[in-house]
């Protein structure tokens, strides 16, 4: 079999933040009742004029900037026409010729190798309705998503592999978390993505033939898909059947990618500027104040928690790809913690239970001021680095501060020397044979009697401490 | 520039404009789309190299609405006139795909 | 006198004077509706109800000593494309047979604000397209002059109320000539303004870069007063203009002297009348008489009218009618297999002939491979044609020409061809495409006594020369128009 490289294009969609509708002043607020965040305007009602949200060609220039994109100094809006039933005009405001943003890049790093993915496009348009397929008979129309602003970010066709286009996705929502112009909310449809796949023999300059798939609803669906349809295109191609452009549609519960029924004239869409719309003209006071604004960014960040932080490259890339963590971590450590223990336990325990819990790190229900107390009091030994596992524990299940868990759990270390020696004592009259064993040079026998002491004290005593006071009579002995 | 208007045409902008034309007005309508087509071909003799195209006549830019939520409207009078509703929604035949 | 043949500007000053209520003068213009609406069938909804309300409002504030609004207590009538909340807004078609909107047209936000009694909404071509209101799904409107004739179209509902005295004005809309075209065939005036200076908000969109709202009224001052209440800034329509808007009453002067003139040759030539061109001759000489600097000019690309326009107006109305599929409103066929068949039936059904053409072409000059050749050129030949009126407005203050090629014809004289009843618009397209305001001023008759209107264009934003024109040429007593002779067959009520 031939040797096969795999390219890959993305087409992303993120719905914005905005607090109206991209053409109405409906409300964008997620889980509403079916159809009752809709007016005239959104419903497409005969008469009714768009009026754009300033707030979304903010956004659109906010990300656009953040990725090295030019801005265009004069954008317009174009109409889409398709009838679906989830489209109340029958058409998309979308932009067609001259959209927001063009001609950017996203910086990704995968096994060491840094690469710029570049971005042909970023333009804006409204999120169609809902389809509610739960009628016996029929289906159900929900128009509360028509009209939350999108932006459509288009990649080069630049990714090699599903590794990158993980890589590629994370970059991307981190941005779009770091700029605030999104709530990147998987599951609820915030951001969603079409995945353009074509395989090519290696060496080979010309592109193969492409399909796209939609409905693709998370990163790791993405992969899936990616990998199911090189494979899909490989195997075709080895048989030597000749790859159709076409969409296709993923369903990742089944794994597999599925022709859409053909229409003749799904790609005929008519588009022509929107008469109702007037230009966007975008000056350099514009695009300034914008850049203004600009948060400092993943990359940026990672730089820094490398070189202030003295962060590995590995754990600088994991923390700052998430602007929750990230937040975290720069508020721990102006309130006195150290980044590295911080980044630890942001990487560790709270990872996991983050994890277990299915949960994203912006729903993490404690502050930093939690986390840097929590470290203050094992830095200052006041509990152990076990306890302060509980302490974690217990801030999920009901934030209240560290002081106040420590004292309800009785989790303070017990660093009283004359506290400790009775049980230090009590261990070495019970154990007689474990301290032969360590005069005869079994040094790991001190680690059992350490052991023996902890579990007298209720993990309480400060285990440093036992270590070095058993060590000590030991010695002595 | 002298378009020839087909049935075939005819058949494939009804289809995307979601327009039904019977096999008994098909000829006529081309007939009728061949004349208007014409009319609309006469404008292949003007010089336009160079020209911007007018998207609005009177040049404005830059309208725009502040970002504040008002009101939505009552769901009822929102589908009060629907032909079809059911649980607060607009109701459509099966549009799966497949 | 009946009270229901005055001018708005005399019911004003009755009612300021206290010599009639509008209680009384809205009873006269509905009496008025009940005698003659069974021959003329202007109105396809009523809503005396609330016009009564509203007057006796107004009779209120009166009593009360308040200042009333120019036109509060007048009642008047709304073409059907503009939305009413809780009264049926149809468009005259079959899709908005029970179509109830849930919101206000900006114009009848405005309306209501200034006490405005509404009768009720009026017939027109169905969604606009036509020049004869014969494509309505509902109904004829007879032209109250000859009732064997068209009162024009689209707004032909509007133009012959006022005419027959149904409605002291009405609101119309104008894409191509569809204000100007049934005012001079009803013998009214009728001003399309400035694209932009009237809120397209709430009017039933069908070419939206052409479609315009305005007045049609027995004067150019009851105009001139309806301008003063519907033309203004509305943030809701993005193409309404934010400038400091002018009050059109205030610069009515009967004066024409040493206003420039010019009167484009193209417009003049064949196709047009013997008596049409006989009578506007005649009304260039008037206005030299009263002072204007007249000269013959030329205007480019007269010859591609038709063709930029029914490009432009097709395909955005292929577009703006998309909308009208069966799921949110309007008509939905009874029977279908799938979606496809529900869109597909619910359009072919909904739609009327003449619409569901202008949809297919409007689509065909959009489709893939088309619309460089088409759409993008029959915009940039609009670029030519705004160019060229600018050109001449720039010279002029103002052109003159005829608004139709002839007068109002017989009912089905040309609705078996498109293109001859297309050639019905020749002289007001160009209008539209340039986005300039014009008016139809009644200037005569023909040898049947038929009416015959000039048709005045100014530049963007010259409605104040265009109604000063306009009123100089009106007081100067050149035409005075004759009330139609109608034969009252009782309606029902």
């Amino acid at each position: 079999m031939m040797d096969y490289e795999t390219i890959i294009g993305l087409e992303v969609h993120a719905e914005l933040s905005t607090k109206t509708k991209i053409y109405c002043n409906c409300t964008t607020e997620f889980g509403g009742e079916v159809n009752t965040h809709t007016c005239p305007i959104c419903t497409g009602q005969p008469g009714v004029l768009p009026v754009l949200n300033k707030k979304v060609v903010d956004y659109a220039i906010k990300v656009g900037l953040a990725t090295d994109c030019s801005i265009t100094p004069l954008g317009k809006q174009d109409r889409k026409n398709y009838f679906y039933p989830d489209l109340p005009k029958a058409y998309q405001i979308s932009q067609f010729d001259l959209p927001i943003c063009t001609n950017g890049k996203v910086e990704i790093e995968v096994d060491g190798l840094k690469k710029d993915i570049g971005l042909t496009r970023i333009h804006i348009e409204e999120d169609a309705g809902k389809l509610l397929h739960e009628a016996v008979d029929g289906t159900l129309v929900d128009y509360n998503r028509g009209g939350v602003p999108l932006i459509e970010i288009v990649s080069e066709p630049d990714l090699r592999s599903e590794e990158e286009t993980r890589e590629f996705l994370n970059q991307l929502k981190a941005i779009l978390e770091y700029l605030e112009v999104s709530d990147c909310k998987m599951q609820e449809g915030s951001l969603r993505c079409d995945v353009n796949v074509s395989v090519r023999p290696k060496g080979q300059k010309e592109l193969g033939t492409r399909t796209e798939m939609k409905n693709v609803n998370s990163f790791s669906a993405a992969c899936r898909a990616i990998k199911y349809e090189a494979a899909r295109q490989i195997e075709a191609l080895e048989d030597g059947e000749v790859i159709s452009q076409e969409t296709r549609r993923w369903d990742d519960d089944k794994g597999k990618s599925f022709t859409m029924r053909s229409k003749e004239d799904s790609h005929d869409y008519r588009y022509f500027p929107d008469p109702d719309l007037v230009a966007i003209s975008i000056d350099e006071q514009w695009i300034k104040r914008i850049h203004d604004e600009l948060p400092e960014l993943p990359r940026a960040k990672v730089e820094r928690y490398i070189k202030i932080y003295n962060l590995s490259d590995y754990d600088a890339g994991q923390v700052a790809g998430n602007k929750a963590m990230a937040d975290m971590l720069d508020e721990a450590v102006k309130l006195g913690a150290s980044a590295k223990f911080t980044c630890n336990w942001l990487l560790g325990d709270i990872s996991k239970i983050l994890n277990d819990k299915n949960m994203e790190a912006s729903e993490i229900p404690f502050t930093a001021r939690h986390i840097a107390d929590m470290i203050s009091l094992i830095d200052k030994k006041t509990i152990s680095n076990t306890a302060g596992k509980k302490v974690i524990d217990e801030l999920f299940d009901s934030p209240r501060s560290v002081e106040q868990i420590v004292k309800e759990k009785g989790l303070a270390q017990i660093s009283d020397e004359a506290a400790l020696l009775s049980v230090v004592d009590e261990v070495l009259k019970n154990n007689e044979k474990s301290i032969a064993d360590y005069k005869k040079g079994k040094t790991n026998a001190l680690g059992f009697l350490v052991g023996q002491a902890m579990r007298l004290s209720k993990g309480k005593g400060n285990p440093q401490m036992f270590n070095d006071m058993i060590k000590r009579k030991l010695d002595s002995l | 520039m002298k378009t020839v208007i087909t049935e075939e045409d005819v058949r494939y902008v009804a289809n995307l404009a979601k327009l039904h034309v019977p096999d008994g007005q098909i000829n006529a309508l081309t007939k009728q789309m061949a004349d208007i087509v014409a009319l609309a071909d006469k404008l292949s003799d003007v010089d336009t190299s160079g020209i911007e195209p007018t998207n609005h006549v009177i040049p404005v830019n830059n309208v725009f609405r502040e970002d504040e939520v008002r009101p939505s409207y009552p769901r009822d009078e929102m589908l009060a006139n629907a032909p079809m509703s059911s649980a607060g929604c607009y109701f459509v035949p099966y549009t799966f795909d497949e | 006198m009946e009270l229901y043949t005055l001018t708005a500007s005399e019911m004003h000053e009755l009612l300021k004077t206290k010599k009639a209520s509008s209680v009384e003068i809205t009873n006269s213009v509905i009496g008025r509706i009940d005698d003659v609406d069974a021959t003329i069938g202007s109105f396809l909804s009523s809503t005396f109800d609330s016009a009564l309300d509203t007057a006796k409002t107004v009779d209120e504030k009166i009593a009360r000593n308040e200042k009333i609004a120019p036109l509060a207590g007048i009642p008047m009538a709304v073409k059907d494309n503009m939305c009413t909340k809780g009264v049926k807004t149809t468009c005259a078609s079959r899709m908005l047979e029970n179509y109830i909107p849930m919101y206000d047209a900006d114009v009848v936000a405005k309306l209501k604000k200034a006490d405005v009694p509404i009768l009720g909404k009026v017939n027109m071509d169905e969604f606009a397209m036509g020049s004869s209101t014969e494509t309505s799904y509902f109904k004829k409107t007879r032209n109250p002059h000859n009732i064997e004739r068209i009162p024009g179209g689209s707004s032909g509902g509007s133009a012959a109320a006022v005419c027959a005295d149904e409605a002291v004005y009405a609101l119309g809309s104008d894409t191509g000539g569809s204000i100007r075209q049934p005012s001079s065939h009803c013998g009214v005036v009728g001003l399309k303004p400035t694209y932009g200076v009237v809120s397209r908000f709430g009017l039933v969109a069908f070419a939206s870069s052409l479609d315009q709202i305005g007045p049609i009224t027995k004067n150019v001052a009851d105009c001139a007063k309806v301008m003063d209440l519907i033309a203004g800034h509305d943030e809701k329509d993005s193409t309404s203009f934010n400038i400091d808007y002018p009050n059109y009453s205030a610069n009515l002067i009967p004066d024409a002297k040493g206003l420039k003139i010019g009167v484009p040759r193209e417009y003049m030539g064949k196709g047009i009348s013997e008596d049409v061109s006989a009578v506007i001759k005649n009304v260039i000489k008037q206005y030299e008489d009263m002072g204007a600097i007249v000269e013959e000019t030329s205007l480019p690309l007269t010859d591609y009218y038709l063709a930029a326009y029914y490009i432009i107006a097709c395909a955005e109305a292929s577009s703006n009618l998309a909308r009208y599929d069966g799921i949110k409103y309007g008509y939905r066929t009874k029977d279908f297999s799938d979606l496809t068949d529900l869109y597909k039936k619910t359009r072919s059904e909904g739609f009327g002939d003449e619409v569901k053409r202008r949809i297919i072409l409007g689509t065909y000059v959009l489709s893939s491979g088309y619309y460089d050749a088409y759409y993008k050129k029959a915009q940039q030949v609009r670029t030519i044609i705004r160019n060229g009126f600018s050109d001449e407005l720039d010279k002029y203050d103002l052109l003159l020409t005829p608004v139709t090629p002839d007068v109002a014809f017989k009912f089905g004289e040309k609705s078996s061809d498109p293109i001859t009843m297309y050639l019905e618009d020749i002289c007001t397209v160009s209008i539209n495409i340039a986005g300039v305001p014009a008016i139809s001023v009644p200037c005569g008759v023909n040898r049947e006594n038929l009416p015959i209107g000039v048709q005045l264009i100014g530049k963007h934003f010259g409605e104040p020369t265009l109604l000063r024109a306009a009123y100089a040429f009106e007081q100067s007593g050149f035409f005075t128009p004759q009330k139609p002779q109608i034969k009252s067959v009782k309606g029902s009520k």
